[in-house]
């Protein structure tokens, strides 16, 4: 295989190949750092480059397949890791300054599952800072940008994990998503990204915003490639109390299944139409008539409480965050500032180690949080939106009644350019109103590449949800739907992305200094 | 120093309610929320992993051992255990707290409505409403260096321990206390022994209250005889020793009434004890208000208490000290008096297990209250500490009914007891301190004594009996104090002829 053939694989042909020992797990390893190399520059998906841990995992790996020992399926598959998750060996930065140059001193529980596979760990990559935006822009390491456009935005929080697996720089990637961080950089990459059910995934080591809303997932290129690492990094973990003692099984078998005859599926009422790009609206009305062709058979439902979703998520999420955030003080690891003047107190370091390494959008929502959570406020506030909360998970509740699992755009609009929706952060929460009800009632959702919008031939999402612990069933659907769309489009969407080196030549010398 | 009123006239013109929370550091192998061990005393900063520093990313899981401890501490102070409790997040930065939140229980606790029947010295029984017990996690802790205070104001720099980081709290928080009059210290004193006895009864605190096992906040509020209306409190923190709970009610008491009969009011804040002074001086405002922004911690799931886990748990409580002492009383048949000296020595286990090994009550009673309390106040410890066993106890006694050893001698055989020398009979047989009652080393220190006090011995042979007293004690001397003085005497009126 050459260079380009095998960073454009898939991760299960991969590992097709690296079992049948027809490439080894170095060759693999090395081409998706010289990827790295020639086309980060341009993109900023990584933040920190692992060089030679990778690929001495990659080595170890081959020595073991040579010696006829028995491996995990992905072992040798190179993966990138969002730099919100916790490793040992690299720094973890959250995309902030306040833990510019913290080293872990322990492994996220889903990092320690990836070395136990035998997968090397190709670098971490960029994000808003604590995962708190749909931009990437809003890292303190300068934006990532959209491989199929560098003018535009790569979705947020997980810009960085979806433009790499987009631009062949890893064939997977860990994500975390509290309002839609995974599925909406997908839907606006172009490739598929899954937050599994609440507790599915452990979420120790992932360093936290909202606790009740977060959870680690797959960034993958094709279905099938996020099932197999969802098996990789899923189960129950003692180390997280929220974690699932059962959660959902035969995720790879589903996606090999490839039926979706008599399934019922429901596109809900209030996720589509007013305040959707037409495109989008074309290429998800073009996915049901796909489906419908395949014997599914495509019910409308609605979710009424939807529409108080993004406020509610407003209120929880700042609230958890604002409590989450206040361990970064300056006074055991990261940053600490001095105040310039004034007496030298332990609040007044803290304050002064909070404002300069904290960034606008994440002191807005502490400030946020802080003012929700308050005395007197605490009941028409946090109290109100858990209430919505309840409301939310009774919508899904009645509409998985009627249905198998549900449908919509991932989100309303394709990729915005960079700089765009900065100074407007309403706007910016607008493009996560599809994707939030999932994290509030804590059911699963997957985005996959639904095609290029008419009007700027940019990428479509389209979201599958299902009930709690039936992941599966979206790795079954996504998979069929997946399926049908590349045999409509002669291929994967990614075929149709412009040629990243011509564009990075262009833009060379644009990296910021890291 | 803040002005006082007398303690009687405070008492006079004011109703004293009184309400205590009462912090419980559980003896758990492991930390509330981490594996971490949790263990007094070592090197700082080393019984600490990453969920206790409150490293980026880590995350809670309850110990269910601490759970089950609380659930005894409520049960034994007649609570109701909730089937159904979560935690929630105190937030507040504080460079103890590692995450800048603890990890309590607010609006949910495990335990809730229950009692405690605290015994006053007279014997009157005082019933304290409990309307809460909750758990928690302990802060590290804080030494601040430089600075005249010892406190964080004025400090050059602080040094923080995380090795408290985490350990599992009860917190016990009383209903106000209200009836208490003249009585308000003594029965503050009194509550807080007997929650450090319930929670020691239990097994599940160490309970030592220098190392901040037990630690007290106690509020006061005073005011007017007849008004249902409870007065501003203060809330006096970390008062940590029974004399100085009592001290510091005492002296709250009589400050508040000096502000009150002066026409002032009082500020609601807490106070800071002063052992010293015994005083307190104003700590930081403390209002209703304090926002600590509140909510059920998210990385936890709500704890459930099934009927069947808490009955089991129910099952394992120890027999209440209360019902203990009455049964234990009765049994030995000790005065009110001589019992109470044995409950405030602290002695009550270690006599109840020399009774158990085969000693009487008043053997042990004289043992432990006597010899033994009279040396552990020489080396300044408690009798208990002192490193003498129920068994060597019992040896003792066994020795002396034996005719083994005399008292004197037992005394000696117990310093080599705890000069290690091995048990009171090994020391016997090493030190060679068996009392001599073999007939013919006696006769002849006999002969010798009666040779030495011609004229005492005439007076026996006239019939002077009670003057044997004499010889015996020259035996004794030739003897060094070992022989049997009882058959000494027999020897002695048979070798004069005389009968006893």
């Amino acid at each position: 295989m050459t260079n380009s053939e095998l960073i454009r694989s898939s991760a299960a042909n991969l590992a097709t190949r690296l079992a049948a020992k027809e490439i080894s797990a170095v060759e693999v390893t090395q081409a998706h750092l010289d990827r790295i190399a020639a086309v980060d520059g341009a993109l900023n998906a990584f933040l920190h480059i692992n060089t030679d841990e990778a690929l001495s995992v990659a080595a170890d790996v081959d020595a073991r397949r040579a010696h006829g020992e028995d491996l995990h399926e992905l072992a040798g598959v190179p993966i990138a890791v969002k730099d919100l998750i916790v490793t040992i060996g690299q720094p973890t930065t959250a995309g902030s300054r306040i833990l510019d140059g913290w080293h872990s001193p322990y492994d996220a529980t889903v990092v320690r599952k990836l070395r136990e596979a035998r997968m090397p760990i190709l670098g971490k990559t960029n994000l808003d800072e604590f995962a708190m935006g749909s931009s990437t822009e809003h890292s303190a390491f300068g934006p990532t940008r959209n491989p199929w456009d560098l003018d535009r935005i790569p979705g947020g929080s997980g810009g960085g994990s979806a433009a790499a697996v987009a631009a062949f720089e890893a064939p997977l990637a860990l994500g975390t998503d509290t309002g839609g961080s995974i599925r909406q950089p997908g839907a606006v990459t172009g490739t598929v990204g899954v937050k599994p059910t609440y507790g599915a995934v452990s979420r120790y080591g992932a360093i936290a915003m909202a606790s009740s809303l977060d959870q680690i997932g797959p960034v993958s290129r094709t279905v099938l490639d996020s099932a197999l690492l969802q098996e990789v990094i899923g189960g129950h973990d003692p180390f997280d109390s929220t974690s699932l003692t059962d959660p959902s099984t035969g995720l790879v078998a589903a996606a090999r299944l490839g039926n979706v005859s008599g399934m019922k599926i429901g596109i809900i009422r209030e996720l589509h139409g007013e305040g959707y790009q037409a495109g989008v609206e074309n290429r998800f009305n073009e996915s049901l008539e796909l489906l419908k062709q395949a014997g599914a058979e495509i019910v409308e439902v609605s979710c009424p409480n939807f529409q108080y979703a993004l406020g509610a998520y407003y209120l929880i999420m700042p609230s958890e965050a604002s409590s989450n955030l206040a361990k970064f003080d300056g006074v055991r690891f990261g940053l600490r500032t001095l105040p310039g003047d004034g007496p030298m107190t332990i609040e007044r370091v803290m304050g002064a180690t909070r404002a300069a390494g904290f960034g606008d959008e994440v002191k807005r929502r502490i400030i946020l949080g802080t003012y929700a959570l308050s005395a007197g406020y605490y009941d028409a506030y946090y109290g109100s939106a858990q209430k919505v909360r309840t409301l939310i998970q009774q919508d899904f509740n009645a509409a998985f009644s009627q249905t198998d699992v549900l449908i919509s755009p991932t989100a309303p609009t394709t990729a915005f350019k960079l700089g765009e929706k900065l100074d407007d952060p309403l706007a910016m929460y607008l493009n996560d109103v599809a994707t939030i009800p999932a994290n509030l009632a804590g059911v699963p959702g997957l985005s996959l590449p639904g095609g290029l919008a008419d009007e700027d031939g940019l990428p479509v999402g389209i979201q599958l949800l299902a009930p709690a612990r039936e992941d599966a069933r979206l790795y079954r659907v996504g998979a069929v739907l997946e399926s049908l769309l590349e045999q409509s489009w002669g291929g994967p969407l990614l075929d149709q992305a412009p040629e990243l080196a011509g564009a990075a030549a262009g833009l060379a010398g644009t990296k910021e200094a890291k | 120093m803040d002005a006082t009123l007398s303690f009687d006239e405070a008492i006079e013109k004011f109703d004293p309610v009184l309400g205590f929370e009462v912090h419980v550091e559980l003896n758990t192998a492991t930390k509330m929320f981490s594996s971490a061990p949790n263990v007094f005393g070592d090197e700082p900063n080393t019984n600490v992993n990453e969920v206790d520093l409150g490293l980026p990313g880590v995350l809670p899981v309850v110990n269910k051992a601490a759970v089950e401890s609380s659930i005894l501490i409520g049960l034994a102070l007649n609570c109701t255990i909730a089937e159904y409790c979560r935690f929630a997040r105190k937030n507040y930065f504080y460079p103890d707290t590692p995450k800048n939140f603890q990890t309590s229980q607010y609006d949910e606790p495990i335990a809730h409505d229950g009692y405690l029947d605290v015994e006053l010295e007279d014997g009157t029984v005082f019933r304290v409403e409990i309307e809460r017990a909750h758990m928690e996690e302990d802060a590290g802790k804080l030494t601040h260096m430089g600075g005249a205070t010892g406190r964080i104001q004025g400090a050059d720099f602080s040094l923080v321990d995380y090795n408290r980081a985490g350990v599992p709290l009860v917190e016990i928080v009383t209903k106000p206390i209200e009836g208490a009059g003249a009585r308000a210290p003594e029965l503050a004193k009194a509550y807080v022994a007997a929650v450090r006895e319930v929670v020691k009864n239990l097994g599940v605190s160490d309970a030592k209250m220098e190392r901040g096992n037990v630690r007290c906040d106690a509020n006061v509020s005073l005011r007017p005889y007849g008004r249902e209306k409870f007065g501003t409190r203060s809330e006096t923190k970390n008062v940590n020793s029974l004399r100085a709970v009592e001290h510091a009610v005492r002296h709250e008491i009589q400050r508040h009434a000096a502000v009150l009969d002066g026409g002032g009011t009082i500020v609601q804040e807490t106070r800071h004890w002063h052992e010293d002074t015994k005083s307190t001086t104003s700590g930081r405002p403390k209002s209703d208000a304090d926002d600590y922004r509140y909510f059920p911690e998210p990385d936890l799931v709500p704890i459930t208490a099934s009927y069947e886990w808490v009955e089991s748990l129910r099952a394992r409580l120890p027999e209440p000290p209360a019902e203990r002492r009455k049964r234990l009383k009765e049994a030995w048949g000790y005065s009110d008096l001589e019992f109470r000296d044995v409950v405030n020595a602290g002695l009550m286990d270690e006599i109840e297990e020399t009774v158990a090994a085969g000693a009487s009550a008043s053997v042990a009673r004289k043992w432990w209250m006597g010899e033994i309390a009279r040396r552990a106040k020489l080396a300044d410890v408690d009798p208990a500490a002192l490193g003498v066993t129920p068994a060597v106890v019992v040896e003792l006694d066994s020795l002396i009914r034996e005719g083994k050893i005399n008292d004197k001698l037992a005394r000696e055989v117990l310093d080599g007891v705890l000069a290690g020398e091995g048990t009171p009979t090994e020391v016997v047989d090493k030190r060679g301190l068996a009392v001599v009652s073999d007939d013919g080393a006696l006769q002849a220190a006999i002969d010798q004594a009666l040779a030495a006090q011609p004229d005492v011995a005439d007076k026996i042979r006239g019939g002077k009996v009670q003057a044997v007293g004499a010889i015996v004690g020259g035996v004794m001397k030739v003897t060094k104090g070992q022989a049997d003085a009882g058959r000494v005497r027999e020897l002695i009126l048979q070798t004069l002829g005389v009968s006893a």
